[in-house]
C-alpha cells in the first residue's frame, strides 16, 4: 500500500488517542473533526471533569461570582469521541502502539496525541502539606476547596511564591477583604516573568491594595495546631506569621512520569517536540505517531533561537493543538510549523497586564508609551539590539504593533516616535531578570536550550 | 450556556459589557471579566455580544449551528 493509500485509511478508519482531557485535548479533537478525520477518537483524562477552562479558576472563581463547576469549556463542535474520564494513562508501548490505563485496559493507536499538561508543584514538606488549610491552585476542584475556605473568612491568607497565579489569588483576597501575606524568594512579584523594572510596579500596586508582600523571603516551615489545622508559618527572617490558610504557588511539574520507560523524550522539563509538534524519542529521533501539544510539550522556536521553550499560556495549548492535529493527519509537505508568538493576560489588583514575546530573554526594557508611576504603560524587551518582547499595563491596544516588531526582530531600542513617550522612555535600562540559573517559580516561559531529550542514554562506542 | 473568551485577542472595549452586562463586565480600565456559564435566558444578548465583538474573542456554545452539549459522560466502555 502506497503512503498516500495509508493517509487516506488513517483519515477515514484509524483510531486517534488523546491523553489529557483538558484545553489543549478538546481543541485538538475538534480540529482533527473539523478537517474531515472519520475514524474512532479516544479522548483518556485522570480528572473525572469534562475538559475546563484554568484562567477563571485564579480570577472570577475565587472572587466568588462563578462557581468552580461553572468553566466547563464550550464546544466548537461535536468530536464524537470515546471518553474515558477519571482514568489515569499509565504507561505507553511505542513499539505495540499501545497505551495502557489505570484500570488495567489498554488502547490501541495509530496516531497518538500526548496532552498531560502540568500540575502544582506541592509544598515540599509532605507532613507540612497535608495540614489543613494548605492548598495549591490548578484543578477545578482546588478551587471549589480553596473558595470554600476564603468563604469562611480566614483571619490571614499566606501566598507562598508571587508569579501570576500567587499574585491573582492575592489580588482576590483582598477584594474580598481578607488580610493577605505574600512571601516571594526574588526581589519583587511577577519578576521571573517580567523583570525587575515592572516587577517593582507589581509590587506597588500589590502594597497599595493593601498586601503585607515581603521579598527575598522564603517560607522555611508551616506549623499546625493538635488538630492538623495550619496556624503559623515560619520565614527565613527568623519572623513567623500567624494564618488560617496557605496557597502554595511555587510552579508547574510537567505531568510525564507516565512515559518513564516508554523510550520518548518526556522529562521533568516537558516531552521535546519538532516544530511539527512531533515527539523526540530518547535517541533525539522524531517518531512519526506520537505528537504532543500544550503545557507539556516544549518546541524549538526560530523567533527564538531554536530554543526550546516550553509555555504555561492558554493561547499556546490552543495552536499547538490545532497545529498538532493537522499535522497527525496530513501528508508530511502539508504539515504546518507551530510558530506562534508567545501570549498571555492576567488579570490582578483591577489591573490588565498582556504580554507577548519571551521577556525573560531580555536584557534591556525601555518604557515606550506611558509612565511606570501612573501604572499604564508599554514596555519593550531587548536582546541583542532587537526586539524580543512586549507587556502592557492597561494599554493592550498596542500589543499588536509590538507583535508585529518581534515578529520582523525590529531593532531595539525601537527608532519610531510613539505617542505618550515620557523622559523615562528615552532610554533602555537592564530589565533586571534574576539570574537564570537559580531556580525560580511562575516565570510561564522556560528556555530550556537545544538538547531535544532530557533524559540521557548510554551510548558505547565500539572498542577498536 | 457555555461560553469562553480568548483573552489573548480581547482588546477591552467593553462591547460586550454594553450588550450583555449580566455575562460580561469590566474590572477595573480594561480587564473583562466574563461568566462562562450565563443562564440561558442571557443566550440572544451574548451572542449579539459575541457578533459585536470587534475581535471575534468571544466563543460561544452553539454559535455557528454546533449542536449544544454533546455531553462528555465517564464512559468506561472499551
Ligand atoms: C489558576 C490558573 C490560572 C491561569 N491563568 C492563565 C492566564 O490568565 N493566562 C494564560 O495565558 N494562561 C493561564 N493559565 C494557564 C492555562 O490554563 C494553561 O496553559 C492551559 O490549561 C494548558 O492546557 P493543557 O491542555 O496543555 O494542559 P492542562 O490544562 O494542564 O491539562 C492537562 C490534563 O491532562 C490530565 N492528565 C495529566 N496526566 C494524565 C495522565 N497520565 N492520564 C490522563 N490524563 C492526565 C490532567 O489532569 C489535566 O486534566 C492558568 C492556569 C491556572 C491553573
Ligand atoms: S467586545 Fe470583544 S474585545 Fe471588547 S471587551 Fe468584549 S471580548 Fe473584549
Amino acid at each position: 500500500m502506497s503512503v498516500d493509500g495509508s493517509l487516506d485509511r488513517l483519515r477515514r478508519e484509524g483510531h486517534i488517542v488523546i491523553v489529557g482531557a483538558s484545553l489543549a485535548g478538546l481543541r485538538a479533537a475538534e480540529t482533527l473533526r473539523d478537517e474531515g478525520f472519520t475514524g474512532a477518537l479516544t479522548i483518556v483524562g485522570d480528572e473525572p471533569h469534562e475538559p475546563y477552562d484554568r484562567p477563571p479558576l485564579s480570577k472570577q472563581v475565587l472572587l466568588g461570582r462563578v462557581p468552580a463547576d461553572h468553566t466547563t469549556l464550550p464546544r466548537r463542535r461535536e468530536v464524537d469521541a470515546q471518553w474515558r474520564l477519571g482514568v489515569a494513562a499509565t504507561g505507553l508501548d511505542m513499539a505495540a502502539k499501545r497505551v495502557h490505563l489505570a484500570d488495567g485496559a489498554a488502547v490501541e493507536y495509530d496516531r497518538l496525541l500526548i496532552t498531560t499538561g502540568v500540575r502544582a508543584r506541592p509544598w515540599p514538606h509532605e507532613l507540612e502539606a497535608d495540614l489543613d488549610g494548605v492548598f495549591v491552585l490548578r484543578t477545578s476542584d482546588d478551587a471549589a476547596g480553596l473558595h470554600h475556605r476564603l468563604s469562611a473568612g480566614p483571619r490571614r491568607v499566606l501566598v507562598i511564591g508571587a508569579g501570576f497565579t500567587g499574585s491573582e489569588i492575592a489580588s482576590a483576597c483582598r477584594e474580598r477583604g481578607l488580610d493577605v501575606t505574600v512571601a516571594e524568594r526574588g526581589s519583587a512579584p511577577l519578576v521571573g516573568a517580567l523583570g525587575g523594572v515592572v516587577g517593582e510596579v507589581a509590587a506597588t500596586l500589590q502594597r497599595e491594595a493593601g498586601v503585607d508582600l515581603r521579598c527575598g523571603i522564603m517560607v522555611t516551615g508551616l506549623e499546625g495546631d493538635s488538630a492538623g489545622r495550619l496556624r503559623r508559618a515560619h520565614l527565613s527572617d527568623g519572623s513567623s506569621v500567624e494564618v488560617e490558610v496557605a496557597v502554595v504557588c511555587l510552579g508547574a511539574t510537567r505531568n510525564t512520569e507516565w512515559l518513564a520507560s516508554s523510550g520518548l523524550g518526556a522529562g521533568p522539563r516537558g516531552i521535546a517536540c519538532d516544530a511539527g509538534c512531533r515527539a523526540f524519542d530518547v535517541r533525539g529521533i522524531v517518531t512519526d505517531d506520537v505528537f504532543v501539544a500544550g503545557d507539556v510539550a516544549r518546541s524549538p522556536h526560530p523567533l527564538f533561537g531554536y530554543q526550546f521553550l516550553s509555555l504555561e499560556h492558554w493561547g499556546n495549548a490552543v495552536e499547538q493543538a490545532e497545529t498538532a492535529a493537522h499535522n497527525m493527519i496530513s501528508s508530511s509537505t502539508d504539515r504546518r510549523p507551530h510558530v506562534w508568538t508567545p501570549s498571555f493576560w492576567s488579570a490582578q489588583f483591577g489591573m490588565n497586564i498582556k504580554s507577548v514575546g519571551v521577556p525573560p530573554m531580555a536584557d534591556e526594557i525601555i518604557v515606550t508609551q506611558g509612565s511606570l508611576a501612573e501604572r499604564r504603560f508599554t514596555a519593550v524587551y531587548g536582546y541583542q539590539g532587537r526586539v524580543i518582547a512586549a507587556v502592557t499595563f492597561d494599554q493592550a491596544k498596542w500589543l499588536e504593533f509590538y507583535q508585529q516588531q518581534i515578529e520582523r526582530a525590529a531593532p531595539f531600542p525601537p527608532e519610531f516616535t510613539t505617542v505618550d513617550r515620557r523622559p523615562e522612555g528615552m532610554h533602555p535600562v537592564p530589565a533586571g531578570f534574576p539570574d537564570p540559573s537559580l531556580p525560580s517559580h511562575g516565570p510561564t516561559v522556560t528556555l530550556s536550550g537545544h538538547s531535544p531529550s532530557d533524559r540521557r542514554i548510554s551510548f558505547t562506542p565500539l572498542s577498536a | 450556556m457555555r461560553l469562553v473568551v480568548d483573552l489573548n485577542r480581547c482588546q477591552g472595549y467593553a462591547q460586550c459589557a454594553f450588550l450583555a452586562p449580566e455575562a460580561f463586565t469590566m474590572h477595573g480600565d480594561e480587564a473583562l471579566m466574563y461568566d462562562p456559564q450565563p443562564d440561558d435566558a442571557q443566550r440572544g444578548n451574548v451572542l449579539r455580544a459575541a457578533q459585536a465583538c470587534p475581535v471575534k474573542a468571544i466563543t460561544v456554545e452553539g454559535m455557528n449551528g454546533a449542536p449544544a452539549a454533546e455531553k462528555a459522560g465517564a464512559s468506561h466502555v472499551g
